[in-house]
């Protein structure tokens, strides 16, 4: 029994960020009908964001401290961050441990500037165009991007580490009852869990308390007739798009003490993100959801040994085969609707 | 006994009731008109009767042999054919290829692998088209492609692809839609002369009065789902419920 | 003419001439010298990339020029093919005949599944599936069916499938060469031409796969004339009026993918053949990707795109990846040298190892600007000059233009 909670928990933090990233594909695929084959790069640009915020953070000055020495004798030559320098020992150390948080805060403009330079600069003058040309030219910019990201931070992963409070692990079995040592967990990915759920549940607010989730709620239903209401939905669409781009984005930020990242984690991501969608059903938002935490649990039970002794090297394709076995007994995923894709 | 005959047929759409108890016959090799005001259901009956789709209950016979849960192409290939509202038409091909793709559906069935034989070398499917092509007077314009053709241009290549597969049934909708008057008159005499000069039944949805009364030889006015009369054009011209559904329409 | 109309058999005769004497055009500068170490194209490595790349575009085109079903997965059927031709060495004999058959089966049979289950769907949802499938062969590739340690070893995992002393090689000869060959023509066996300073390397892999890329060009154009080929583009100009046409899509898609995973296979047989080893990241949807972008490039559905834009992709990958920073500071040299060090750093990302950058830039400006291809781009170029002659000529009379013909 504790072996299988111990993996299904192992499976949420995974499926957050299926989930997440699923929920914002599908977001732009319903109300934009474009398929972002770049959606994982803007995952890869959160978490870069996060790096990024953490080399600012530790932008140092050397002083030399004569009264320190090094192996050679030599005055040694001390880093301290502007960060420390600035707000003092303490609350500076704080900040630089903290970076992984803040960069949430950090990455929410990036992500829509760059999501908003996206919809208005390319993905828009893509609408009326086949299927198969915004596919191929958001898959160009995947490339682009990452390749960009890989340029200039180079091809290794960079380690990112969540803040000392919420390193480490904690006895997760005893606050349910098991004894002392039977689930033992690291904390950051219940944070990461606690987070994604906490985004969902605000995507899905907004989408059903405001009037502007409404309206874009009815734009998924039925995108002509909004149009028709006098409605002025491309410009709502690209608030969309932006949304979409910062949930990828905090997903990606939350998601670098889990994985140090590197360049090539968003396309990495977005294949399998595919599949959630798919098994979830194209268009339909909480399929996407219960999709990426069902197919990150069933991954992480995948991944045991006791699992992997059967069939080996099964965690590495458990995804796809769910996927073709729901694909061949329910075409349309598990939620999805009648009349979605299917011209 | 009807060459298509409907029984009992209801669909409904969530909480709408699009279909309700219809039931129609059309008669071998008459020209059967089925009016009625918007959203009566005119186009859900007729996406039933070609397999886009399956109504909840009752029955669609088809020459004594039922098409329900058959796919658009079987249904085609027992020998109903579909022209629709907007002309759909191989807007990439020319207008020859357009029309001699019937005739390989109607030779080969729904599927036949033919990867090295040459199009070219087709002389009869070649000669089927150049003859449907004449019929409908656009021999002039077999080479071009047909997404640069005119609205009602494209209607006739549409209806030159339903008739060189020799249906014997043929289902319009709408086919004089957002046309010209001359477009129209066009399309009416094109469809005057099938009926007379070639053994095809033809069924008609119509929102349009002069198209309807100046064709069809049997009338079914639909309302609300469910047939309210049927009968021929002159005795329809004057029926009060008719009226009444066509002004309560304008209300 | 040779079954081909006159158009079409002065394009295959071209191109026929092309691949013969490809070993001369692509080596047009003298040995030795700094513009041959560049641009000089013309050895057997390249030039067999060029060829198999092309039947491997050729086919690609097959289904996504005519039906318009964007696959996103080809690249698997062409890691099947090699990983196939790399058995047969293993168990057989360096002959590459049984190697390229049991390639092109054992593609086809693969296309046929993963076709099977993804041509359920059409559209984006198609292109996932295939993108998912593949990516799931190629997990199959790299880690699950290659595990040296236990169960089942068919790819060799990380490490690549290759051909050691210890394998059987039933059929193998007394003295057969150790190498690929065909019926004792080794494929790596060069003649090499020297004219004046020049020098020119005829290899025998190169001609071989040379003449089978034309025999599958040559099916190509057949397939595009056919009735086949015909309801094949009528798949995708109109898929709708094609079923109430009666005719059913679905085994037709079918068809043309397991023909396009065929040419894929058959690529990926002739790249093993050349070199006896096969790995997992012939596999991988970047590769995958770059198969579309070569397809794209050219001009998707014309007959000439797929070679067009195989051999632009891989030569330009060719050059970019020979560029670096002291080469890039040599040519710059003329100019002032803060200009010169700042053009190097911009210059820097899109050489060398950045060509991939060059890539994508490169795809993103051709499917905005160019959705044509390469193709189109000669057309637009084509017309220009007419326009400009006939402006040049200045007559009035010229302009009634006639009624806008079919293309093809």
């Amino acid at each position: 029994m504790d072996a299988v909670i111990l993996q299904v928990l192992n499976g949420l933090d995974k499926g957050s960020a299926y989930a997440l990233i699923a929920l914002g594909l599908t977001l732009i695929f319903g109300t934009l009908g474009v398929v972002n084959f770049a959606h994982g790069a803007l995952f890869m640009i959160g978490a870069f964001c996060a790096v990024t915020l953490q080399r600012i953070l530790t932008f140092s000055y050397s002083v030399i401290d004569e009264t320190q020495k090094d192996f050679l004798g030599n005055p040694l030559k001390v880093e301290t961050p502007y960060v420390v320098s600035w707000f003092g020992e303490a609350t500076g150390n704080s900040i630089i441990d903290w970076s992984v948080p803040l960069a949430i805060l950090f990455s929410i403009p990036v992500m829509i500037a760059v999501g908003f330079t996206m919809e208005r600069g390319l993905i828009k003058h893509f609408y009326k165009r086949p299927h198969a040309d915004q596919i191929l030219v958001t898959f160009g910019l995947a490339i682009v991007l990452q390749e960009i990201v890989k340029a200039y931070y180079g091809a290794n992963p960079i380690p990112t580490p969540a803040p000392d409070a919420l390193t480490g692990s904690f006895d997760f079995g005893v606050l349910i009852g098991f004894g002392e040592n039977a689930i033992i967990y690291p904390i950051w990915r219940l944070v990461y869990f606690f987070f994604a759920l906490a985004i969902i549940f605000m995507v899905f607010a907004f989408l059903r308390f405001t009037t502007f989730g409404m309206v874009v709620r009815a734009g998924m239903a039925d995108r002509e007739t909004v149009g028709l209401l006098g409605i002025n939905i491309d410009r709502r669409f690209t608030i969309m798009f932006a949304v979409a781009a910062c949930v990828a984005g905090v997903a990606g930020v939350m998601y670098t003490p889990i994985n140090s990242p590197n360049y090539h984690m968003g396309m990495d991501f977005l294949v399998l993100s595919f599949v959630v969608v798919v098994v979830g059903g194209m268009g339909s938002l909480p399929g996407a959801v219960l999709a990426g935490f069902l197919l990150g649990v069933l991954e992480a039970f995948a991944s045991m040994n006791e699992i992997k002794a059967i069939v080996p090297g099964i965690d590495q394709i458990i995804i796809y085969l769910v996927a073709i076995a729901i694909l061949l007994t329910r075409p349309r995923g598990l939620m999805g609707r009648r009349g979605v894709m299917e011209e | 006994m009807g060459i298509l005959e409907v029984k009992g047929v209801n669909k409904r759409f969530g909480g709408l009731r699009a279909l309700a108890d219809v039931n129609l016959t059309v008669a071998e090799n008459s020209l059967h008109a089925i009016i009625g005001p918007n959203g009566a259901g005119k186009s859900t009956l007729l996406n039933c009767l070609v397999g886009k789709l399956v109504p909840d209950t009752g029955s669609v016979m088809f020459d004594g042999q039922s098409v329900l849960g058959q796919t658009p192409h079987e249904i085609n290939q027992m020998g109903i054919s579909r022209v629709f509202q907007t002309p759909e038409i191989f807007a990439d091909l020319t207008v020859r290829e357009n029309v001699m793709i019937p005739c390989f559906a109607k030779r080969d069935g729904t599927f036949r692998m033919r990867a090295i034989r040459k199009v070219d070398a087709e002389a009869e499917i070649n000669e089927m088209a150049e003859k449907i092509l004449v019929d409908v007077n656009m021999q002039d314009r077999i080479d071009h492609h047909a997404g640069s053709l005119s609205r009602g241009d494209k209607r006739r290549l549409e209806i030159a692809m339903c008739l060189v597969q020799r249906p014997r049934l043929l289902l319009l909708d709408e086919p004089t839609a957002g046309m010209a008057r001359a477009d129209t008159n066009r399309t009416i005499d094109l469809l005057k002369e099938i009926h007379a000069n070639r053994d095809i039944t033809v069924a008609i949805i119509e929102h349009d009065m002069h198209v309807v009364f100046s064709l069809a030889e049997r009338i079914t006015v639909l309302a609300q789902g469910s047939p309210l009369v049927e009968d021929t054009p002159d005795n329809i011209k004057g029926h009060p419920k008719v009226r009444e559904a066509y002004l309560g329409e304008a209300h | 003419m040779i079954g081909l109309n006159r158009k079409d058999a002065l394009l295959f005769i071209t191109v026929t001439v092309l691949v013969i004497l490809a070993p001369f055009i692509l080596n047009p500068f003298p040995e030795g010298t700094a513009m041959a170490q560049m641009f000089n194209a013309g050895y057997p490595d390249l030039m067999q990339r060029f060829v198999i790349f092309g039947i491997l575009v050729i086919g690609f085109n097959i289904l996504f020029g005519l039906t318009g079903y964007l696959s996103f997965g080809h690249a698997a059927f062409l890691g099947i093919g090699s990983y196939s031709a790399v058995w047969m060495f293993k168990l057989l004999s360096y002959n590459v005949v049984p190697a390229i058959i049991l390639a092109i089966v054992v593609s086809g049979i693969a296309s046929l599944i993963i076709g099977y289950i993804a041509l359920r769907r059409t559209g984006i949802y198609f292109s996932i599936l295939t993108l998912a499938l593949a990516q799931m062969c190629f997990n199959l590739a790299y880690s699950v069916l290659g595990n040296p340690q236990k169960g089942i070893n068919l790819t060799n995992g990380e490490t690549g499938l290759q051909v050691y002393t210890s394998d059987p090689q039933y059929l193998m000869g007394e003295n057969a060469p150790e190498l690929p060959h065909l019926f004792g023509l080794v494929m790596r066996d060069s003649l090499e031409l020297e004219i004046g300073s020049w020098a020119f390397t005829l290899n025998a892999g190169y001609y071989l796969c040379g003449v089978i890329m034309l025999a599958t060009f040559y099916l190509s154009i057949r397939i595009f004339r056919s009735p086949f080929g015909l309801m094949l583009r009528a798949v995708k100009s109109n898929q709708q009026r094609l079923s109430y046409t009666g005719l059913n899509t679905r085994p037709y898609t079918l068809c043309a993918f397991v023909v396009s995973g065929m040419y894929a296979g058959l690529a990926g047989g002739l790249l093993s053949s050349m070199d006896p080893l096969a790995g997992a990241e012939r596999m991988h949807w970047t590769a995958s990707g770059e198969i579309v972008i070569m397809a794209i490039l050219g001009g998707a559905g014309t007959l000439i795109g797929p070679i067009l834009g195989s051999g632009f992709i891989e030569y330009f990958k060719n050059i970019l990846s020979k560029i670096n920073d002291n080469l890039l500071h040599q040519w710059l040299s003329f100019l002032p040298d803060g200009l010169e060090d700042a053009l190097v750093w911009v210059l820097h990302f899109f050489v060398g190892k950045g060509w991939h950058l060059t890539l994508g830039i490169l795809f993103m400006l051709v499917v905005i600007f160019l959705p044509g291809g390469l193709v189109e781009l000669g057309k637009r170029t084509g017309g220009l000059f007419d326009r400009f002659r006939n402006a040049a000529e200045g007559s009035g009379k010229e302009r009634n233009q006639s009624p806008r013909k079919a293309a093809e």
